[in-house]
C-alpha cells in the first residue's frame, strides 16, 4: 500500500485520478481504518488529506462557512460562531462516536462513508450545506443531498473528491436541530434521525427544510414535512401534518437495531421534537 | 509485502524514529517499535478506548491512526504521565479508588481522563461519563473509576491553589 500526504487538493486528485488499484481518501480515518482492519478493503493507494491547509480550517466567510474535509468532530465543536449559527450541525457532528473518536472524524467522512444512519448528513441537507467536490481540472458544487446514492454509494466519479462543505450564512431568525433514537446516550448508532432548520417571520414560519436519517437508503428530504410547517405557529395541527409526513417518507428496513414499524413511528414523533427545538432557537415561543 | 516510510515523531517528549509499514496502525508502531506496550489492543476498532494516546495534544484511538501519519507529530502515552518515577494524581487515585482489576484499560482510561481534566478541570460527574464513554471497563463497573477522576480533580485543584 502506497501512503501519500500531499500539500494541495490538486496534488490530491491528480494521486487519485492516476492509481489504477483501490485508492481511498483518509480523513479522519474511524470508517477506512476498520474497513481495512476487517479486509472490507485493501487500498492500493492511501490519500491523506490532513496536511492539506485547505481542508483542515473552518473559514467564516461573507456567505456563510467553509468547512474543510478534514476538519474534525472537536474542531466543529471548538467553533463558537459556527455552533451559534448552526447548533444542530455541530450537535450532529459531534454525536459521533467517544472523544478519541472526534478527535478525528470528520463530516465529510461521514457523508462520503455513505452509511444509512449517519448523523451529521440529515443535519448539513437541513441545514441547506452544498460540497465542493474537486476533480481533475474542474470544481464543482453540490448539494449535501445529491453526493450519497445508495448505502456505501457517492455520486463521485473517479479522482474526485470533497474539498469543503459550505453552510449559507443563516437569515436572521433562524433556528435549525438534530435529534435522533438510540437506546444508550452515547456509543451508539441512530435508529432515527431527524433534523430541521426553518426560518420564521413574526412567530410563523415562513421557511422549513425536514431531513430523515436511518429510515431510508439513504437521507431522505421530506418537502411535504416542510409545507406542514410553513404558514403554521407550530401549532399542535402543524405539528400531527409533519408526523405524518415524515412517517409516511419512511422506507427502512428490519434490523438489529430497530424494526421497520417502529422506525415509522419514532420519525413522526422524533420530527415534533426537533420542530419545537429549531422553532425555540429561531426564537419562536416555545 | 506493505511499503514502509520513516517516520520522525516525539513520543512523551523523546525523538523516536522508525520505518514504518505503510499500512501498520499507530498502536502497533508504539508498541513493537517505539516499546510503549502501556497502549493496549482493545478491539481494535475505535471501540473500547484501550489504545488511547493523544496526537499533537488531541485524545485518539492509536488502533484508527496509521502509524506513518505520527511523521513530525507529538504523541503522548501513558509512559509519559509519572516524572520522575513519581506516579501522576490519576495514577494515584486509581490505586487509592481500586479503580482497576484486571489493568488492561487502565492505560487508556488514564490518558482519556487526563485529556479530560486538562481541558476541564472542574467536570460534573455527568461529564465524567460522557468523557469516559470511549473507554470500556468489564471489570470495575465504572464508579470506582468516575470517583477516582473525581478525587484526581479536587486535588489538581488544591494544588494549584498552593
Amino acid at each position: 500500500m502506497r501512503y501519500e500526504s500531499p500539500a494541495t487538493t490538486k496534488e490530491a486528485v491528480a494521486l487519485l485520478a492516476k492509481e489504477k488499484g483501490p485508492a481511498f481518501v483518509l480523513a479522519g480515518g474511524t470508517d477506512l481504518l476498520v474497513k481495512m482492519k476487517t479486509g472490507l478493503v485493501e487500498p492500493a493507494l492511501v490519500v491523506d488529506i490532513k496536511r492539506i491547509p485547505d481542508m483542515n480550517t473552518i473559514k467564516a466567510t461573507a456567505s456563510g462557512f467553509r468547512i474543510g474535509a478534514g476538519v474534525s468532530g472537536a474542531q466543529l465543536g471548538a467553533h463558537k460562531a459556527l455552533g451559534k449559527a448552526w447548533p444542530g450541525v455541530v450537535e450532529a457532528a459531534n454525536l459521533i462516536g467517544s472523544d478519541q473518536i472526534q478527535g478525528r472524524c470528520t463530516m465529510v467522512g461521514n457523508l462520503c462513508n455513505a452509511s444509512p444512519a449517519a448523523d451529521s448528513v440529515p443535519a448539513l441537507v437541513a441545514a441547506g450545506a452544498k460540497a465542493i467536490v474537486v476533480g481533475k481540472g474542474k470544481r464543482r458544487t453540490v448539494p449535501v443531498e445529491k453526493i450519497v446514492t445508495g448505502p456505501g454509494k457517492t455520486s463521485l466519479k473517479k479522482g474526485e473528491v470533497i474539498e469543503a462543505i459550505t453552510l449559507p450564512k443563516p437569515a436572521k431568525r433562524t433556528g435549525d436541530a438534530y435529534l435522533r433514537f438510540t437506546p444508550r446516550t452515547e456509543m451508539d448508532i441512530a435508529v432515527v434521525g431527524v433534523s430541521i432548520s426553518m426560518t420564521l417571520e413574526r412567530g410563523v414560519v415562513k421557511k422549513a427544510r425536514v431531513c430523515l436519517g436511518a429510515v431510508a437508503p439513504t437521507a431522505i428530504l421530506v418537502p411535504a414535512g416542510a409545507r406542514a410547517l410553513v404558514g403554521s405557529k407550530l401549532d399542535d395541527a402543524a405539528l400531527d401534518k409533519l408526523a405524518a409526513a415524515c412517517s409516511k417518507a419512511c422506507n427502512p428496513i428490519d434490523d438489529k437495531r430497530g424494526t421497520a414499524a417502529y422506525r415509522i413511528r419514532v420519525a413522526g414523533v422524533l420530527a415534533k421534537r426537533a420542530a419545537k427545538l429549531a422553532y425555540q432557537r429561531a426564537g419562536g415561543a416555545a | 509485502m506493505s511499503d514502509a516510510v520513516l517516520v520522525s515523531t516525539r513520543v512523551n517528549g523523546d525523538v523516536v524514529e522508525f520505518a514504518c509499514p505503510t499500512d501498520e496502525v499507530l498502536m502497533d508502531s508504539l508498541r513493537d517499535r517505539a516499546g510503549m506496550t502501556g497502549v493496549k489492543e482493545g478491539c481494535g476498532t475505535g471501540d473500547c478506548g484501550a489504545c488511547s494516546v493523544t496526537l499533537d495534544g488531541q485524545l485518539v484511538c492509536s488502533c484508527l491512526v496509521l502509524g506513518v501519519e505520527a511523521n513530525g507529530r507529538e504523541i503522548g502515552t501513558v509512559e509519559g504521565l509519572s516524572v520522575n518515577g513519581q506516579l501522576h494524581p490519576l495514577q494515584k487515585n486509581f490505586i487509592e479508588h481500586a479503580a482497576l482489576q484486571c489493568g488492561i484499560c487502565t492505560p487508556g482510561f488514564l490518558v482519556a481522563a487526563k485529556a479530560l481534566l486538562d481541558n476541564n478541570p472542574k467536570p460534573t460527574e455527568t461529564e465524567i461519563r460522557y468523557a469516559l464513554a470511549g473507554n470500556l471497563c468489564r471489570c470495575t463497573g465504572y464508579d470506582k473509576i468516575v470517583k477516582a477522576v473525581q478525587a484526581t480533580a479536587k486535588d489538581l485543584r488544591k494544588s494549584k491553589k498552593r
